[in-house]
């Protein structure tokens, strides 16, 4: 081609994946649940709108909303400039006038710019009106590693939202959960940040459920049941466990995997019954480890359910430090065998 | 509709009553057909607000108190310029905004005594909770009128913020927004010179704030902000552009702030008051009060009556404050979530206590 110099590499175009929609036959990818979840919403409800950098005629970054802006056109699926705290301050004045915005924040660490609006406004606008105005904003989030993205493309930011009072924080860890659990999100009165992780976009496929998630928050869910030790995760993480869990299996140690699903409020239920049952407790994550969420999930069980343990609560999750350029991420990431030391740790 | 060139339903003939007059105001000469008492009564309602505030806190009634003292002008035209359905967006300078528009000066006090039964429905008053976090508030106004437009009303969002906050991120990107999506929004700049001790000159490097709009692509237009139908006059073109599909526009109303930031600041520490001493001689009331005396539109007498019937308003609202119970402690909780968690502290009271569960 004219003008290249040393190959022929000008052609963009890029795989394109098609949107999935409810009852196609076959498995679809976690993103295609993503944006078959968003076309429901729209369909079902003309208050709900969709706002974010590149969303339109592109689809998204990660193609989450693929076809959105053909079918619903430019005045339910707004593309923003660059400016992530005015589009999510927009999104809080959309909700004072009736609308219910869905914000796609590019990447994790694309949150920060908004931060102010989310924890000074989003968060409180309910509490700041007694009561009088709702917010049912979602805050899509794609995070976390493993991507082999550039820097601040891979941070998993969950337990700075957990901790601002007046936030919903949900992840799912399947195209199941992530079509059922958007959809709830977007129903929901109070502002949901929805963590979706952008690992397992592609990497995982299933089926996609009729309904919303009927439940008033999402709860936690057993995705294998065991006996000897409860391995709490969510989101990118999960995959990794349930790949220990096998591993375990293989040894004769019978765990049980909780995907925690709502990071706030937690499933302080669920996570109690099982420890109890369990008597073993290991958290994994791969958010930095001081104040995450796993330090929460320790501290709960050592509140409540304490006399019922027989070994230590043990976090497996990334370090205190930024997240590395991209040829360390293996290291830095949570694997089988750091939960696998984890466990016997636990159960030592 | 007030302020247009057009003769409408609000037109100076059917809205009657004396003082209505067509006058000619405002820096593109704008005709404003406006009731120059209402407006006038509207100032002395907020002067008679401001200070009765500034004693409440002298005398410990309530916390601290970010005086408006000499903002009276462009207050109260901004609030004239708009219909009901608008709403406006405010910083705290403009926490007596909403008493304009029916909120009991009493409950806009609770607020600074730090009682959240101050808080209020803003579709009830037309008015977003004032906002503490400078400019924050401008991007929601953007996000509000461009709501009400894709749900096909013809609203317009009145966005008040000052020199200072001019330099906040938050005022270029909700500026940048609203023009490229044409967003029926004013942003109404109550440039007072001091953003606390700092000065407009270590603010920004413009003349006028309102230079900066052509880089958003919007008109701007600097008036007198102790001027009160001269910020009539620009804020209602404004608006009326806006509700016209024109698109947002930045009106700077340049003025100085008289008083201290709030009840907490010395401005003498960093400004030479002989300065604000020839500003005082400037503040908007008594310089309306003059051109309506000169009009004929007053006695000095009405003036006197007007003084004292809004003071003494104000001297009630306090005693009513005073008069509010104390909140309790439901209130930390009570209106944080629409569905709270199973862990969440119960309707009684909340609850610090741990246990097992």
């Amino acid at each position: 081609m004219a003008g290249t110099i040393c190959s022929d590499i000008l052609d963009w175009r890029a795989l394109t994946t098609s949107p999935a929609r409810p009852g196609n036959p076959g498995p679809v990818t976690l993103v295609q649940a993503v944006d078959a979840a968003l076309e429901a919403e729209l369909a079902a409800d003309p208050r709900v709108v969709l706002l974010g950098e590149d969303i339109g005629r592109m689809g998204g970054v990660f193609r989450a909303t693929a076809g959105l802006h053909a079918r619903f056109g430019e005045n339910r699926v707004l593309d923003m400039p660059a400016s992530e705290a005015g589009f999510v301050g927009a999104a809080v004045g959309m909700c004072l006038a009736g609308l219910r915005p869905v914000v796609e924040l590019q990447f994790d660490s694309f949150s920060y710019p908004a931060f102010e609006q989310i924890v000074c406004h989003l968060a409180r606008y309910r509490w700041r009106t007694a009561g009088a105005t709702e917010m049912p904003a979602v805050l899509r989030i794609p995070y976390g590693g493993g991507t082999h993205a550039p820097e601040l493309h891979s941070d998993s930011p969950e337990a700075l939202f957990c901790h601002v009072p007046g936030l919903v924080v949900v992840t799912p860890s399947s195209p199941a959960d992530a079509y059922s659990m958007l959809r709830w999100a977007i129903r929901h009165p109070d502002p949901v940040i929805f963590m979706e992780p952008k690992r397992l976009y592609r990497s995982t496929r299933g089926s996609l459920p009729a309904d919303p998630d009927p439940e008033g928050l999402p709860r936690a869910r057993v995705v294998r049941p065991g006996t000897d030790v409860t391995i709490v995760s969510y989101g990118p993480s999960l995959p990794t466990c349930l790949e220990v869990a096998e591993v375990l299996a293989g040894r004769g140690t019978s765990a049980e995997i909780l995907d925690l699903r709502a990071l706030w409020p937690l499933d302080e239920t669920a996570v109690l019954t099982s420890v109890r049952r369990t008597r073993r407790c290991v958290v994994v994550h791969e958010a930095p480890r001081s104040c995450g969420v796993g330090a929460e999930v320790a501290a709960l069980v050592a509140e409540h359910a304490m006399f019922s343990l027989d070994g230590p609560v043990v976090r497996v999750a990334g370090l205190d430090a930024p997240f590395p350029m991209f040829m360390l991420e293996d290291l830095y990431l949570p694997d089988p065998g750091r939960i696998v030391a984890a466990v016997d740790e636990a159960l030592r | 509709m007030i302020g247009s060139p057009s003769v409408g339903s609000d037109s100076p003939a059917s809205r009657g009553g004396n003082g209505t007059l067509a006058v000619r105001a405002g820096s593109d000469g704008v005709d404003c057909a406006v009731d120059k008492l209402r407006l006038w009564t509207m100032m002395v309602r907020l002067r008679a607000y401001d200070e009765r505030a500034t004693l409440l806190q002298r005398q410990g009634r309530i916390g601290a108190y970010p005086t408006f003292w000499g903002e009276e002008a462009i207050q109260a035209a901004a609030v004239l310029a708009v219909r009901d359905a608008d709403w406006l967006f405010l910083s705290y300078r403009q926490n007596a905004v909403p008493v304009l528009r029916g909120l009991p000066p009493e409950q806009a006090w609770a607020y600074f005594r730090g009682d959240p039964r101050s808080f209020f429905d803003p579709s009830q008053f037309g008015c977003a909770p004032q906002c503490v976090p400078l400019a924050t508030h401008l991007p929601h106004a953007v996000g509000w009128a461009m709501g009400r437009r894709l749900q096909g009303g013809d609203e317009v969002a009145l966005a008040f913020f000052g020199d200072g906050a001019s330099s906040e991120g938050d005022a270029h990107e909700a500026m940048n927004l609203a023009s490229v999506l044409r967003a029926p929004v004013v942003f109404l700049c109550t440039n007072n010179q001091w953003a606390i001790s700092t000065p407009l000159s270590r603010q920004a490097a413009v003349d006028h704030l309102s230079a900066r709009a052509a880089g958003y692509g919007m008109p701007g237009a600097t008036v007198d902000g102790y001027d009160p139908l001269a910020v009539l006059g620009a804020v209602a073109e404004a608006v009326d552009r806006a509700r016209d599909g024109g698109g947002p526009s930045l009106v700077e109303a340049s003025c100085y702030r008289i008083g201290p930031h709030a009840t907490a600041d010395d401005p003498s520490l960093y400004r030479d008051e002989a300065e604000t001493a020839v500003w005082r001689q400037r503040e908007p009331i008594g310089r309306f009060e003059q051109q309506l005396l000169d009009e004929g539109l007053l006695a000095t007498q009405d003036i006197t009556e007007e003084h004292e019937r809004a003071a003494s308003a104000m001297r009630a609202a306090g005693h009513r404050l005073d008069g509010m119970p104390a909140p309790t402690g439901v209130e930390m909780t009570a209106h944080v979530l629409a569905v709270p968690p199973p862990s969440w502290p119960g309707p009684s009271a909340p609850t610090f206590s741990t246990g097992e569960r």
